[in-house]
């Protein structure tokens, strides 16, 4: 810690400046993460964390890595992220309470026992020895000399890396994949099935949601002709999600205009 | 010493038989009894090659031997599966193939009406087959290989009508009785192994000379034990009577032919120890001498034929291991009445089977009575075995049994004179007990029920009784015509020296035949003259009372064996379910506690796995600022 | 400036992810954590690039970024898949390894 305090003293340099600044706000994202309810909320923290790390690596002449940290992470595993979310429920928040006795103490015990043991290590094996820097490695351009080692030396694992990507996306694709156990019905059979079916009540096909135009109703169940809300109106999977509003909220007479800002 | 490639012939036949009528199963109904037989005869009829080819040999190359195979091998101790078969061996191997093969013929009628009778007939082969193996082994590995062999035969046929419990009780008693017998052949063959470091015959027959006596007296009281457990001798002779509930041929074949007399082979076979060993031959005189008398006093007390029989081979096996533990001079007149009994009381045996089959399977012979005039075949050859077994001349008895009492009383000094009353009077005993069956099967007034039809035996079954009525007559005369039996066993057996000549020949005949008429006239005098009571009459002496009971031989046992050792076992389990169990227990239930107390931290969670390494990983950081600091 | 800094950051940011694997129970937290433990990772590697003076590190960082991005793409497709059969994303409902 001492030797902390004595290097934000010996700021000097534009990039110490750059690392107080950014260091701070990185740390900070990455505890924001932890602290918020929504998972879209962790995502937008988790990018800006992630651009934080680009520049750094860019301020220690890593152009290259840090150009693919944008483009990769930032870019497409955030993406990824964000959709999976929206997959799943956007706005499905979480409950921070610990289900799990004694696991978040646990937890925290470790984490500052190993940041402290690391610290100490790091402290211990770096202190007294400056950086060499990359002006030499670096002479003919990052990407050139990121480039050289990667077809030479590294052109095994290089190729490994490869096949273990294809493999990863047949994997995904696999895993994605829904196995369907008997043929798809035709639109024939389903309207033979609709109309032979024991009921009549559906004959006509499902009821659509919504009460009033002025709101977009996809989630808000219609009303039957006796006032009540017609539940097969609504998607399943909204009303799985228990993203169903209550139509009884739109009922004429007592328009409640804060049902809407609800959501 | 020759080797041969047909001795194995003899055993894998009947061997063979076993296999395929057990494997069988129900589809061999109808052949089985004939493929039986005919291993057997095929069996005997090898073994008479091998007499044929044993006789063209001179004096000293008789002995053949055939290796099978490699046995054990391990280090120093090495056994091959070999046969051996010499002068000793062929008598047996005839005896059993020949006895045995009438006896199957004669099952054949026997068994005709029993349901199982194919699996009786597999029974048997196998009983041959072990029984052959026995006398064939060339070591005492091999021989107990076949010992154990006829014991499982043994068991299996006397409870062959295991449906009935008593049966099966009594086959069980046969073979724990007979398990303490065999503990003593493989303490045997273990002392032998440690202290000659062999266990062929031939091994320990070259070393005799270089062992302790310690040792071969220790050898050969074990094998006094093994010989007295399958012999039926004292003091583990209480299983023979009740091993009566199996069919008859069995107790003709296996308890009263050859299986029994399996002791008297092994003390024969193993007359180089006990040559060496005077204090274990002491004691096989004087197991024989006390346990001719306890038979022949069982016998004089029992009404159900069968027992009578069995405690008079009980008896006459006595007879043999006193001759054989007279020494040298006694083996050859030991194995002489092993044969001439092999025929005269296999011969009885199939008569009271026959008696048993015309009288609807009764036993109790005083419900028989004036059975000569129904069954005239029965009572001729059942009568020649009687005067084979009383040593009249010239029938077999007289030949065998005299020169056993003969030999006894030349045995010298006081220790003769003993042996030479014992046997004396055995031998008038002997003729009491079995006047008494005679007179009582066949002879006097009719006692038996009304529904009973007494009536001759088929062809089948008489035929095999006539052979070794023939044999009873004339074995005797022909094997000690101009000593041939004696002479033919005499390479494998010491020079025995000089020996006093206490009482002539003669005079023994003629002491012999003396108790014999006397034991006749008062079995006469108390069933013939007097009219004998279909019941057995309760106000008797209380000898009687006591010999009825064998002389309280299996009072003796539960009292001093079966309920100190109930108690030892009850004893024990507790033992075993407190301190054994309980230590058992004791980590199972350690190992349950601490499963019990892992199994929080396994909640199927993953975070708490998760929270897991991530305690893992400080500790193992932690070990590594340990190390570097 | 001293480049040690950036290992500290890193040794804070890795700590910040394994706690926050630990904590979270939405998947899609807990995999973005597991993500930021492979960032922090890679800025040791950068740093030590530098201190180094030669470029092994970067390569080793690419490498690292490669993998992760197999592990997001794999690792997702388990999440939606749970997500089909359980209607949840929470770790803590697929807890059935005990039963």
């Amino acid at each position: 810690m001492i030797e902390l305090a004595l290097a934000v003293g010996q700021t000097q340099t534009p990039e110490a400046v750059m690392f107080w600044i950014l260091a701070p706000l990185t740390v900070a994202a990455a505890f924001g993460m932890l602290l918020v309810k929504k998972a879209v909320h962790s995502a937008i923290l988790m990018a800006s964390v992630m651009i934080n790390l680009a520049i750094f690596y860019i301020a220690q002449d890593a152009l290259f890595l840090g150009i693919v940290q944008i483009v990769v992470y930032t870019g497409a595993v955030m993406m990824l992220f964000l959709f999976i979310l929206m997959l799943v429920g956007v706005d499905s928040s979480d409950s921070l309470t610990e289900t799990i006795t004694g696991l978040r103490p646990i937890a925290i015990t470790a984490a500052v026992g190993f940041g402290g043991l690391m610290v100490s290590l790091l402290s211990r094996a770096t202190l007294g020895r400056s950086a060499v820097g990359l002006q030499v490695a670096n002479e003919n351009g990052n990407v050139k000399g990121i480039a050289q080692l990667l077809f030479s030396t590294y052109v095994w694992p290089f190729e490994v890396v490869s096949a273990l990507l294809i493999t990863a996306a047949l994997g995904a694709m696999v895993l994605a994949h829904h196995q369907r156990l008997q043929t798809r019905p035709t639109q024939r059979e389903l309207s033979t099935e609709r109309f032979r079916g024991i009921s009549l009540a559906n004959a006509a096909g499902l009821p659509a949601p919504g009460v009033f135009a002025r709101h977009n109703a996809v989630d808000v169940p219609a009303l039957l002709p006796d006032g009540s809300p017609a539940a097969n109106s609504v998607n399943a999977t909204l009303e799985a999600r228990g993203d169903m509003l209550n139509s009884g909220a739109f009922e004429l007479g007592k328009i409640d205009t804060s049902a809407g800002e609800e959501k | 010493m020759t080797t041969s490639n047909s001795l194995v012939y003899l055993i894998a036949l009947p061997l063979l038989g076993a296999i395929i009528l057990i494997l069988a199963g129900r589809r061999a109904d109808k052949w089985g009894h004939i493929l039986g037989t005919l291993m057997s005869a095929s069996s005997f009829v090898v073994g008479l090659y091998q007499l044929s080819q044993m006789l063209g040999r001179s004096n000293q190359a008789r002995p053949v031997t055939q290796k099978l195979f490699e046995w054990i091998s391990v280090g120093t101790f090495k056994v091959d599966a070999a046969l051996l078969l010499d002068q000793l061996s062929i008598c047996f191997v005839l005896l059993i193939t020949g006895v045995g093969t009438l006896i199957h013929i004669y099952s054949i009628s026997y068994m005709s009406h029993d349901h199982d009778r194919r699996r009786f007939f597999a029974y048997l082969n196998l009983f041959i087959a072990a029984m052959l193996l026995l006398v064939l082994g060339n070591s005492y590995l091999n021989l107990y290989v076949g010992w154990e062999g006829v014991g499982l035969a043994s068991y299996l046929l006397i409870g062959f009508w295991n449906q009935k419990p008593a049966y099966a009780t009594a086959s069980k008693k046969a073979f724990v009785m007979n398990r303490i017998g065999d503990m003593g052949l493989s303490f045997a063959i273990m002392i032998a192994f440690a202290s000659v470091g062999t266990v062929s015959f031939e091994g320990i027959k070259e070393h005799v000379h270089h062992t302790s006596t310690g040792a071969l007296t220790a050898i050969g009281i074990m094998l006094l034990v093994a010989a007295t457990g399958k012999s039926a001798q004292f003091p583990l002779q209480a299983w023979l009577g009740d091993a009566m509930a199996g069919p008859t041929p069995v107790s003709a074949l296996i308890h009263a032919a050859t299986m029994v007399t399996a002791g008297v082979y092994l003390i024969t076979r193993s007359s180089f120890i006990f040559d060496a060993a005077p204090t274990a031959q002491l004691l096989v005189v004087i197991v024989g001498a006390i346990t001719l008398l306890f038979g022949a006093l069982i016998g004089t007390a029992k009404d159900d034929i069968k027992k009578a029989l069995a405690a008079s081979t009980m008896s006459q096996i006595g007879y043999m291991i006193l001759g054989a533990g007279l020494g040298p001079v006694g083996y050859a007149f030991a194995i002489m009445h092993l044969l001439t009994h092999g025929f005269f009381k296999a011969g009885m045996f199939l008569g009271a089977g026959s008696v048993m089959h015309g009288m609807n399977d009764e036993v109790n012979m005083r419900k028989y009575g004036a059975l000569r005039k129904f069954m005239p075949i029965t009572f001729a050859t059942f009568g020649l075995g009687y005067l084979a077994i009383l040593g009249v001349p010239p029938f077999a008895g007289f030949y065998s049994k005299d020169m056993i009492i003969e030999t006894a009383f030349n045995s010298g000094g006081t220790k003769g004179i003993i042996l030479g009353s014992v046997t004396l009077l055995g031998a008038g005993i002997t003729a009491f007990y079995m006047t008494r069956v005679m007179i009582l099967t066949f002879t006097g007034k009719s006692r038996w029920d009304e529904e009973v039809h007494p009536h001759e035996s088929p062809l089948l079954m008489w035929l095999p009784m006539a052979v070794l009525a023939i044999g009873s007559v004339s074995s005797g005369f022909l094997l000690s015509r101009g000593d041939a039996l004696v002479n033919w066993l005499a390479p494998l057996f010491e020079e025995h020296g000089e020996h006093s000549e206490l009482l002539k020949p003669i005079v023994v005949s003629g002491l012999a035949l003396m108790m014999v008429a006397i034991g006749v006239a008062i079995a006469f005098l108390k069933y013939s003259r007097q009219e004998v009571a279909s019941v057995a009459p309760e106000d008797v002496s209380v000898f009687t009372k006591i010999a009825r009971q064998d002389l309280m031989q299996d009072r003796f046992n539960e009292a001093v064996f079966m309920r100190p050792g109930q108690h030892l076992t009850q004893v024990l389990v507790k033992t075993d379910e407190a301190v054994i169990d309980g230590a058992v227990r004791g980590v199972g239930q350690m190992a349950m506690g601490s499963g019990a107390l892992l199994r929080g931290v396994q909640s199927g969670f993953v975070r708490s796995y998760a929270a897991l390494i991530l305690v893992g990983a400080v500790l193992l950081i932690a070990a590594i600022w340990v190390v570097t600091n | 400036m001293d480049a040690a800094n950036y290992l500290y950051l890193s040794v804070l940011l890795f700590t910040i992810g394994a706690v926050g694997v630990v904590v979270r129970r939405n998947a899609i937290v807990v995999f973005m954590c597991i993500e930021l433990m492979l960032n922090a990772a890679n800025l040791a590697f950068v740093t030590f690039s530098r201190i180094n003076g030669d470029l092994n590190g970067q390569v080793v960082a690419f490498f690292t970024m490669v993998v992760a991005a197999c592990e997001v793409v794999v690792g997702l497709a388990i999440i939606v898949t749970i997500y089909r059969s359980r209607r949840s994303a929470s770790v803590d409902d697929a807890s059935l390894l005990k039963r």
